[in-house]
């Protein structure tokens, strides 16, 4: 065999030789938590201390093999495989195969009929569903999708889960157990969540916008209002609750038309008026940014060709300004969808209350009924506002 | 016809404007010329009352300016800054098209409108109507600048140093598409510029300012011959002022009768470039001739070294 046979012969493991960072990080760590910490928990009911099963005790044979051959390609295709598609397309296939050896192993060691125990999925099942989204994220990030094909690709994850969920492909698993139990409740207090969450958020648009122009067009306001709410800011939102608590009762006691209208010191208008203080300062501070950044030739040319005061601030300053305060209400919003959970501990409702009574009965799967919707909608809201945040930002190229 | 009577502004106790008159011919370009802080600007900018004047008027046709709402005012007058203010999130055809849009033009007229001007500004339609103005070079926006305030058929182009962020060579161009389009549309144009060489290639006459006041109102022969202050004279450039006053003559105007040696001249150059090119070929006459190539005179040294004596 001659020298240049060989070198002109491309071996078959020259596109495999580099291995990636990333890659060995989250393999390492899902390995490591197959074999170390149990798939699954099985608890006789919801209140006592569970036993840990692995992946291979809890399914047949075929069903175990096939869950940990998705996660061997996962793991390949994490390690060698640099082509992005090829990432996501494997990442999203151990999901699945993951999902499925979940619901599988809640079937299969649920006894027919029992409705006390409870399956619940183990640490090593969390572990890899956050290796796995961590590697999918990854992949996605290297893809750079333009923003349609983002919010595309998040409402079609949320309607295969939402579709899992309705045929009751989870409902042997914990999590959905509590579901069961508190189904109309579950509405009521996603309801109350979103209501809360989005309702201080618009007063606070209301408010903030006009102010954040105020203190654009009059300098002199801009440190007095911007501190002031820096200021509020810092209040913990537990001590903000108790401040607001005695001005509010007050005023029910006093005014019994507010106590009819529902606001009163406990409840949900200390929640919301708490929030909407706390969403000023995004607002407004993003607004004033906001107008500061527009080009005031483009101004003193709206100005100087005939537009009027409102034509100038509605069609020229606020529209240039807008990405800015948009992200400013991302910031918001995502900031409210948490700290709405707080408000359960002053009779607010919301998904909160099921957190705190599931913290109060030591029951963590009550805590995940309300823990996980809320990450959701968190995770939701924010990638659709940046996807809207790149759509409206037009005039990125002239202002990097 | 445009008709300053008495203009003042004051800020507080400084006098940015102080009670200057002018009458500004109707088809004319006028260039309002002083330092910075002279107020040439602030005079440019109470026109169209973008800053209302604290005591005197202004006259457009005869009309007071203070007749109608501002906005409805600014909308029959152009107007262009430096660094040309376009809306960055609008094409360059919505642009183009803000005030036929305030004034309620119909979409066909205005449409057609901005077509004619995008080819009046040789931008190609097809390429450019639907650009974004960042993808548009420096020069390019200078244009669509230019033909924005000129969408609406004003009667009047105010212009606050127009050309002052472009290089020399786009510059150059840009003085001579806005004597074209002056020469086309018939505009009246105001234009405020520092420099005073731009100033004197431009304007039937000129407004030379100086801490608010206007020092001498005439036309570019008369700044430089017999300048009304010593500010006038310094500013119209001691130096080279028999240069300007060749420059502002062409070859045409300045051709005499009679057969010539020489290189061969365009009537439509100047005479201070005629002088440069005898000097640089050692010739003592030129002969000159218009855009139809026909011969229409002569021009000697001695003939051009005459015109630049006061």
């Amino acid at each position: 065999m001659s020298a240049s046979v060989l070198s002109g012969a491309r071996p078959l493991w020259a596109g495999v030789r580099r291995v990636d960072a990333l890659g060995t990080v989250l393999v390492a760590a899902g390995a490591a938590a197959l074999l170390l910490l149990p798939f699954v928990v099985f608890k006789a009911n919801r209140i006592v201390p569970g036993e840990g099963r692995a992946l291979s005790e809890v399914l047949p044979a075929w069903g175990a093999l096939g869950c940990e051959a998705a996660l061997a390609l996962a793991a390949v295709a994490a390690l060698w495989i640099s082509a992005a598609r090829l990432r996501l397309a494997c990442a999203l296939l151990a999901v699945v195969a993951v999902s499925l050896a979940a619901a599988a192993a809640g079937d299969a060691l649920t006894p027919p009929g029992n409705v006390v125990v409870r399956i619940a999925p183990g640490a090593a099942f969390w572990v890899l569903m956050v290796c796995l989204g961590l590697l999918a994220t990854d992949a996605t990030t290297r893809l750079r999708p333009g923003p349609a094909l983002r919010v595309l690709f998040l409402a079609a994850t949320l309607a295969v889960a939402g579709l899992a969920l309705r045929y009751g492909l989870f409902d042997h698993l914990s999590v959905m157990r509590e579901y069961a139990v508190n189904a109309t409740r579950f509405a009521r207090e996603v309801q109350q969540h979103l209501k809360l969450a989005f309702g201080s958020l618009g007063a606070a648009v209301l408010v903030g916008l006009p102010l954040g122009v105020l203190c654009h067009r009059v300098p002199g306001l801009r440190p007095g209002v911007l501190g002031t709410l820096n200021v509020i800011q810092t209040i913990p939102a537990i001590a903000l609750f108790g401040i607001l608590m005695a001005p509010l009762g007050a005023l029910a006691a006093a005014v019994p038309l507010a106590d009819r209208l529902g606001i009163r010191g406990i409840g949900a208008a200390p929640a919301v008026v708490a929030l909407f203080l706390y969403s000023l300062l995004p607002i407004v501070a993003n607004t004033v940014a906001g107008l500061k950044r527009v080009s005031r030739a483009a101004v003193e040319a709206a100005h100087g060709m005939g537009m009027t005061d409102w034509q100038v601030l509605t069609g020229v300053e606020l529209l240039l300004a807008l990405p800015v305060i948009l992200t400013g209400i991302r910031v918001v919003l995502v900031q409210n969808i948490g700290m709405v959970t707080v408000a359960a501990l002053i009779g607010g409702g919301g998904l909160g209350a099921f957190v705190f009574q599931g913290i109060g009965q030591t029951a963590i799967d009550l805590v995940l009924l309300g823990a996980i919707p809320i990450v959701t909608l968190a995770f939701t809201s924010a990638l659709t506002l940046d996807a809207l945040v790149e759509v409206m930002d037009r005039v990125k190229a002239e202002n990097p | 016809m445009i008709t300053v009577e008495n203009l003042s502004k004051l800020y507080d106790t400084t006098t940015v404007v102080d009670g200057v008159s002018l009458a500004i011919e109707r088809n004319s370009i006028t260039a309002i010329v002083g330092t910075s802080g002279s107020g040439k600007s602030t005079l440019l900018r109470m026109i169209n009352r973008l800053v209302e004047p604290s005591s005197g008027r202004v006259l457009i046709d005869g009309q007071d300016t203070r007749a109608e709402p501002a906005y409805l005012l600014r909308r029959r007058i152009g107007y262009v800054i430096q660094g040309n203010g376009l809306f960055p999130h609008r094409t360059v055809a919505e642009n183009i098209a803000t005030v036929p849009r305030l004034l309620r033009w119909d979409a066909r007229r205005i449409a057609s409108r901005v077509r004619e001007l995008l080819e009046v500004f040789q931008l190609d339609p097809a390429r450019y109507a639907e650009a974004l103005p960042h993808q548009l070079s420096g020069g390019q926006q200078q244009r669509v600048g230019v033909a924005r305030a000129l969408a609406a058929e004003p009667g009047v182009l105010l212009m606050d140093e127009p050309f002052g962020a472009l290089d020399p060579i786009i510059r150059d161009k840009a003085q001579e598409d806005l004597l074209a389009i002056q020469a086309r549309f018939g505009t009246t144009v105001v234009v405020v510029t520092h420099d005073m060489e731009e100033a004197f290639r431009l304007a039937d006459r000129v407004a030379v300012m100086s801490a608010g006041k206007v020092l001498q109102y005439d036309t570019p022969a008369v700044l430089l011959r017999q300048p009304a202050d010593p500010f006038v004279s310094r500013l119209t450039g001691l130096a080279d002022r028999a240069m300007r006053l060749l420059s502002l003559v062409t070859a045409g105007e300045a051709a005499l009768p009679g057969a010539a040696e020489g290189p061969t001249v365009a009537a439509s150059v100047s005479l201070r470039e005629v002088l440069s090119q005898l000097l640089w070929c050692g010739a003592q006459s030129a002969r000159v001739v218009d855009e139809r190539g026909v011969v229409c005179g002569r021009l000697t040294v001695e003939a051009i070294l005459a015109r630049g004596r006061p």
